[in-house]
């Protein structure tokens, strides 16, 4: 009986979950297409090797071919061909591209990758949790507190403050989007308000350097009231008592904040911390309808280029190997973060 | 400091409760206090209210020239324009002589694309996903809760463990597999469906954890009492533990219901045919159309965020509570 009742769910997990999981694993190791009439060949790990290859190159100036002199532009800087050139002119680097470059000990280095896009991706998603992560869980902490507050009309604010978390994302994105519209736009107006006109206006979302913290923003609008209220849940499961203690030994509202709060909450915060970091390395619908990766890959993120060379390229096999690399990342960040936060409490 | 010993604690200062300087004191800290919460609530509101607002302006000239202030967040001129056909391309005159707040907006969504499709596909999809998923789940969970049979354990492990596996990383071959499975009504592939937007979500690790977690607290001597009356297995599901698990249901499907409602990764995927688009697929393509008329897309916007936001300010504790479930096995 109990199989039975068991059953329709365990069939539901098996076909529409663990298959496609183990089906990502196999997928990787083969060219598989979407609507493609060829049948799919094993590959072993060249999808793999495509994705995390990385060579550092190191740059020879361009000499001048007669004398043999190293050539110079007019402010006297070396120059050096172009990566495109390097990367053309040896076998060794074929089918990659440009990642970076970077000097050390006075020379320059050419970083090349065998799917640039994806690193840059990879990179921003550790730029969004870096920032996000912490900035996020302080903000809900601190909204928690205030609403967690004994005063007339709290849950007003509650309510407020909560409410963007059952808006859509999709809306979230394309209201923002009109926000930040340049020159004349919502955000422009406010900065310039309170700036007395010395800030901006901004190009936002067409801007390399602004586009993704913009992204960054929104996102936290639209996520901390889910982080405030777990917290709030938090909170209100520490004893009063602990509180009259801390008074009654004359700490005042900061110390209780340090000496009561923080640590009655420490599992609650690992819970926040870890989820809100798994949610930066999802990011995607924020990006597809804002940015499109845009402007150049500043605003690339790993599910995106997964969704691109699964959807619109139709690479399913290389797109499951991204997927495979997304999941094995995140499975190490979050046992990594829980492991270090659990260690803080053992030493205790 | 034992109980027996009672210990006066005076406020922090020394200060007596009912000093000038104390009161003072209090009354800033309240201003204070409240002016942070509402600058705060302003934060949240404002996307909202310039959406709301905006899309109820019927001039398209006069909501493009508003953001660049304060009169993006106000409903002004305030006198009620009936819809007209073809507003936007009417010429200036025309568009100006229609200034004012209206369902021109609407209106105009409707016109341009079959958003009532649209929505009816968001409803459906969503609330067959969400009833079967209670179900499914629920069912799933009593007999890791309540019963003792050989393989629970073993059974109650996976399911934890696939709480961890995030939907992004199944996405593209969850993809390729069901444009291989069986097309009912004959023919192979589940895409432009509705089945392939509901049947993959209806089983859900994690609802079925959260189920567990409720029928584990439900006394026992309840369905013991049961079986004395010789009481079947899916009578006691049915007559006990649904109607003393209420909370846990409504957990589950306002959870469920969020996710399934703003879901877009999934049908970008597998919808192609406006005949299955759900809203927020349509509204993303409903965007990216030229001329973008603000007026159009934040109307459009609106009505799909104002089912979700009434059911919320409808349902508020149980939504706030919902949430606060899902931190609890932290």
């Amino acid at each position: 009986m109990a199989w039975l009742m068991i059953a329709p769910a365990a069939v539901g997990l098996i076909i529409f979950l663990i298959i496609p999981f183990l089906m990502a694993f196999q997928l990787s190791l083969t060219d598989t297409r979407l609507l493609s009439p060829n049948p799919p060949q094993f590959v072993g790990l060249e999808n793999y090797h495509r994705l995390l290859r990385v060579s550092v190159i190191l740059m020879e100036p361009l000499r001048d071919p007669v004398t043999g002199e190293v050539q110079r532009d007019e402010e006297g800087r070396i120059l050096y061909p172009r990566p495109r050139t390097i990367l053309r002119s040896d076998a060794r680097y074929e089918g990659m591209g440009e990642l970076a470059q970077f000097h050390l000990f006075g020379r320059r280095y050419l970083v090349a990758a065998g799917d640039p896009t994806f690193w840059r991706g990879l990179a921003n998603n550790f730029y969004f949790a870096l920032v996000v992560v912490p900035l996020q869980s302080a903000f809900a902490l601190l909204l928690a507190i205030l609403v967690n507050q004994r005063i007339r009309g709290v849950n007003l604010f509650r309510t407020f403050y909560f409410m963007p978390v059952v808006v859509p994302m999709v809306v979230v994105a394309v209201v923002w989007f009109f926000l930040y519209n340049p020159g004349v736009g919502t955000i422009n107006a406010f900065l310039k308000a309170i700036s007395f006109g010395r800030l901006g206006p901004f190009e936002w979302l067409a801007d390399p350097k602004l586009a993704f913290p913009s992204i960054m923003l929104l996102s936290i609008w639209q996520g901390v009231g889910f982080q405030m209220v777990i917290f709030l849940a938090g909170l209100q499961e520490i004893p009063g008592e602990l509180y009259e203690a801390a008074e009654a030994d004359g700490c005042n509202e900061v110390q209780k904040f340090f000496f009561v709060t923080l640590p009655q909450l420490r599992n609650t915060t690992i819970f926040v911390v870890v989820a809100t970091t798994i949610l930066a390395f999802q990011l995607f619908t924020q990006v597809q309808v804002m940015t499109g990766g845009g402007p150049g890959e500043a605003t690339m993120t790993t599910i995106l280029h997964a969704v691109r060379e699964g959807r619109y390229q139709l690479r399913a096999g290389y797109a499951s190997a991204i997927t495979v690399v997304f999941f094995l990342i995140v499975l190490a960040v979050s046992i990594i973060q829980r492991s270090v936060m659990r260690e803080e409490r053992a030493i205790e | 400091m034992s109980a027996q010993t009672p210990i006066q604690v005076h406020p922090v200062g020394g200060k007596m409760p009912h000093s000038l300087q104390y009161r003072f004191r209090k009354t800033a800290k309240a201003i204070l206090n409240y002016t942070v919460m509402t600058l705060l609530a302003c934060f949240f509101a404002f996307p909202l209210v310039f959406m709301m607002v905006s899309a109820t302006k019927t001039n398209e000239t006069q909501i493009t020239s508003d953001v660049g202030g304060l009169r993006a967040f106000v409903p002004y001129p305030l006198r009620f324009v009936p819809p007209v056909d073809r507003l936007d391309d009417a010429p200036a005159e025309i568009r100006n002589a229609y200034t004012g707040l209206g369902p021109q907006n609407f209106f105009d969504v409707f016109r341009r694309m079959p958003f009532g499709r649209f929505l009816w596909n968001s409803i459906l999809v969503t609330t067959t996903t969400v009833g079967l998923g209670l179900l499914v789940n629920s069912i799933a969970a009593y007999p890791l809760a309540r019963l003792k049979w050989k393989g629970r354990n073993v059974v109650l492990a996976a399911i934890v463990a696939l709480i961890i596996i995030p939907f992004e990383a199944v996405a593209i071959p969850l993809m390729l597999l069901t444009t291989r499975l069986p097309r009912p009504g004959g023919g192979i592939g589940w895409h432009d469906t509705y089945i392939v937007q509901i049947i993959p979500f209806v089983a859900d690790a994690f609802s079925i954890y959260l189920f567990y977690q409720f029928f584990i607290g439900i006394p026992k001597d309840l369905d013991e009492a049961a079986i004395m009356d010789g009481a079947s297995r899916l009578r006691i599901y049915w007559n006990i533990i649904v109607p003393n698990s209420r909370p846990v249901f409504a957990t589950v499907a306002i959870l469920k219901f969020l996710w399934v409602w703003g879901s877009y990764l999934w049908p970008l995927l597998v919808i192609r045919l406006p005949e299955y688009r759900p809203l927020t697929v349509a509204m993303q393509e409903f965007f990216g159309q030229y001329p973008r008329l603000w007026g159009d897309t934040l109307a459009f916007a609106t009505m799909t965020t104002l089912p979700v936001l009434i059911l919320f300010l409808a349902f508020q504790r149980w939504f706030i509570r919902s949430v606060a479930a899902t931190g609890i096995k932290g």
